[in-house]
């Protein structure tokens, strides 16, 4: 049994801290993740020449990674300095490109030339691939797309988006190039777009997709786990740092017993969560895959809801401020929870298998 | 026993319904029940409609202009406010330096004050919390000293709920030395256009503009302006801050928002399936119903505790506790039932025009912005030592 990560995969994390340490102060975050584009090109370009992106995606694909672990790794860090730049939609876009065999799109997103973003999920269907209602038809030798995506990850200003719509009894994934989306920022920064479909002109890369994109999903789920995981631990020392600095009644609040014991609950549900992600990430592609994929997602929603109530709870209104960057990270937490399946999506999902 | 109000209590809540549905403007109760922030003139028209009828100073007696109803009476106005969505009142003039006045101030002083509040020519705020004191209150040190016929005042208070609306503050100020740090406190209003008075905006979580603090540097403010006598200011501040708080456990807007939830919920599929016959939703809300139900009925049996002069200290404590943490978290099923829609944010929630997805709505940033109900107000971490003191007394 040995639970230590591989040098390689400590020096690509080490490497990412420094670099959001040194580079990505949260004014800087901030700014860039909460109006348009909802990111920081520069950020982003400097992410790609880290080879953040590469770890996405296998060698024969233009990448150096592409393990579950890889992802976790570079996720971890992403979610400890609450980089809300686009990267979910550069991993499920990079995997599902490279999987389709669109092997220059795939290098172009592992170079950062291109952003991708993937439109898989419909309003009031937000984890099963089966009831989704888009359609791609055949018209004058082109595949054009009907319906309506919701909740597109970094969507707003996407080069490459791949769709998924049913086509021929199956479900297909198509190419769109840069379609023109509703695009907001989330609440906890980056953008997220709506895109209508009316006959929109798309490349159809794979005509029987739903077996890559359930694996890409449990696989974003993982990235999700593992930020959430980061984002956690931050969130924890920060309420720890407070509860030590601030003075009422004549003492550090760290000495009243009854914060402490919220403290340690905390760090209880953070410890539940880094478990049960590395259950995830040593599952993934095996059987076992959907099950733990789903317990992970279902606790880590648990707990990052919790540490965050917690949190600002515990800072009282300071951590209610924009200014404090808690804040941010207990919206980002609890936002997790609303991505790909929420608790009680995956709760049902694990309820449901055999 | 006897759970129902009585005839009177009965018909009086049919003429409050009546009044509502008559003259609670549409386009205020369409933005409050759509969550968005309501702007100044939105609660000043509510509050003039109220104060034309009468109905605005619920606590006050008589003779100063208010209802003089009975603390049933007042509970019945309150939740069929909520349940009608009219605007929150802001509680500055009217629940906390009215009563305040009319217990400790001089006959100048509610002459000149009060006719002020309801013709909504003064907007107070609240000038209590300070950076280094919040649940710890009588640690605060902005300092007023007497110099002449004014007292200068020096320091910074946070939290200020809506000063930018307003023109006028009451604080607590450090009067006196050694002794007990409660034993120095004076209770001073101020007005906020005096020289040496500064606000700024505090943007909270949400994106919102709510609270502000407010700066104080060699401000000259008249001693005239002291209510009751000097160093007596935290007897004042205890008297304003448990006064009335029949309303505490927000029952209404735990009504309002569940009925919210209710018509998401059967209005939303997920996955295949009505969100309102999603078994762990359902669950969900079949908990919530229950503890709202257990909640009202501890409401009531408070009122008629207060009614009969039998109130408990802790009563109120409780009900804040309880009826905090149950908003919190029908809230936070609402937010849940909208999945990942509930990520989409405009920075300005009343902003109808927006670009939001129509899918999309301000559950999240309500949520958000909700997680003050167990901060302020008292911390639910010192209401539960409130009880625990009662307790282990």
């Amino acid at each position: 049994m040995d639970f230590s990560i591989s040098q390689d995969h400590q020096m690509l994390a080490d490497s990412l801290r420094r670099y959001f340490s040194d580079k990505y102060p949260i004014e800087l975050r901030n700014k860039a993740g909460y109006s348009a584009p909802f990111h920081s090109p520069e950020v982003w370009t400097d992410l790609a020449e880290l080879g953040v992106i590469g770890a996405f995606i296998d060698e024969d694909h233009g990448g150096f990674g592409g393990t579950a672990q890889d992802i976790a790794v570079v996720f971890e860090e992403v979610g400890r300095a609450l980089c809300c730049e686009p990267l979910l939609g550069a991993l499920m876009g990079a995997r599902l490109l490279a999987l389709s065999g669109q092997d220059q799109a795939a290098e172009d997103i592992v170079a950062g030339t291109a952003r991708a973003a993937v439109a898989i999920f419909e309003p009031g269907v937000v984890c099963n691939l089966g009831a989704i209602s888009a359609e791609a038809r055949q018209l004058g030798g082109e595949w054009r797309l009907f319906g309506h995506k919701n909740a597109i990850y970094g969507g707003p200003g996407a080069d490459l988006v791949l769709i998924a719509a049913h086509a021929g009894g199956k479900i297909g994934l198509f190419l769109a190039q840069s379609p023109d989306m509703q695009a907001a920022p989330m609440i906890d920064g980056g953008g997220i777009g709506d895109l209508v479909m009316d006959g929109l002109p798309a490349a159809c890369i794979c005509e029987d997709a739903s077996a890559m994109i359930e694996e890409t999903l449990d696989l974003a789920r993982i990235a999700l786990c593992a930020e959430a995981n980061g984002a956690m631990d931050r969130l924890i020392a920060m309420t720890t740092d407070y509860l030590k600095q601030r003075q009422q009644f004549g003492r550090p609040l760290a000495t009243f017993q009854a914060l402490q014991h919220r403290l340690v609950d905390m760090v209880m549900e953070l410890e539940q969560s880094k478990s049960i992600t590395i259950r995830a990430v040593a599952s993934f592609g095996s059987d076992d895959q959907a099950r733990h994929v789903a317990m992970a997602k279902n606790l880590i929603g648990r707990a990052g809801t919790k540490i965050s109530e917690e949190a600002i709870q515990l800072h009282g209104g300071i951590g209610m401020t924009w200014e404090y960057a808690g804040s941010h990270y207990a919206k980002r937490l609890v936002m997790i929870d609303h991505q790909l399946g929420d608790r009680h999506d995956h709760a049902g999902r694990l309820a449901a298998m055999d | 026993m006897d759970l129902e109000y009585s005839a009177e209590e009965i018909a009086f809540r049919d003429e409050v319904r009546q009044f509502l549905a008559e003259n609670l403007p549409l386009e205020i109760a369409a933005k409050v029940d759509a969550g968005g922030e309501l702007e100044k003139q939105d609660m000043e028209r509510w509050h003039a409609i109220l104060n034309a009828k009468g109905w605005l100073a619920a606590t006050w007696p008589v003779e100063y202009g208010g209802t003089g109803w009975s603390t049933v009476e007042r509970h019945i106005f309150s939740e069929e406010c909520a349940l009608h969505n009219a605007p929150r009142l802001v509680p500055f003039g009217l629940s906390m330096l009215g009563p305040v006045l009319i217990k400790f101030g001089t006959e100048e002083q509610k002459r000149e004050i009060l006719p002020r509040i309801l013709d909504g020519r003064d907007w107070w705020c609240q000038g209590f919390s300070e950076p280094g004191a919040g649940s710890d209150l009588a640690s605060m040190t902005t300092r007023a000293v007497r110099d002449g016929d004014d007292y200068v005042v020096n320091g910074q208070k946070t939290w200020t709920t809506l000063g930018q609306y307003a023109n006028k503050i009451f604080c607590l100020v450090r009067t006196g030395t050694g002794g007990k740090p409660q034993a120095g406190i004076s209770f001073l209003n101020v007005d906020l256009d005096t020289p040496g008075v500064e606000m700024r905006p505090i943007k909270l979580i949400d994106g919102g503009h709510e609270v502000n603090e407010v700066f104080f540097t060699d401000a000259r403010v008249p001693a005239a302006n002291l209510v009751g006598e000097e160093n007596a200011g935290w007897t004042i501040a205890k008297y304003l801050l448990t006064h009335e708080r029949t309303n505490i456990a927000g029952i209404g807007f735990s009504l309002k928002d569940l009925e919210r939830y209710r018509r998401m919920a059967s209005a939303m599929t997920r996955d295949g399936r009505k969100l309102s016959e999603h078994p762990i939703h359902a669950a969900a809300l079949a908990e919530l119903e229950a503890d709202l139900e257990a909640l009202q009925i501890s409401n009531l049996r408070m009122l008629a505790n207060a009614r009969d002069g039998a109130a408990s200290p802790i009563d109120s404590s409780l009900l804040k506790l309880k009826g905090t943490q149950l908003r919190q978290d029908i809230l936070a099923l609402m937010r849940s039932a909208r999945g990942p829609d509930a990520a989409f944010w405009d920075e300005s929630p009343a902003n109808t025009n927006s670009d939001l997805p129509p899918h999309a709505d301000h559950v999240a940033p309500t949520y958000f912005n909700n997680r003050k109900l167990s901060i302020f107000g008292g911390s639910n971490e010192s209401q539960r030592n409130i009880v625990a003191q009662t307790l282990f007394r």
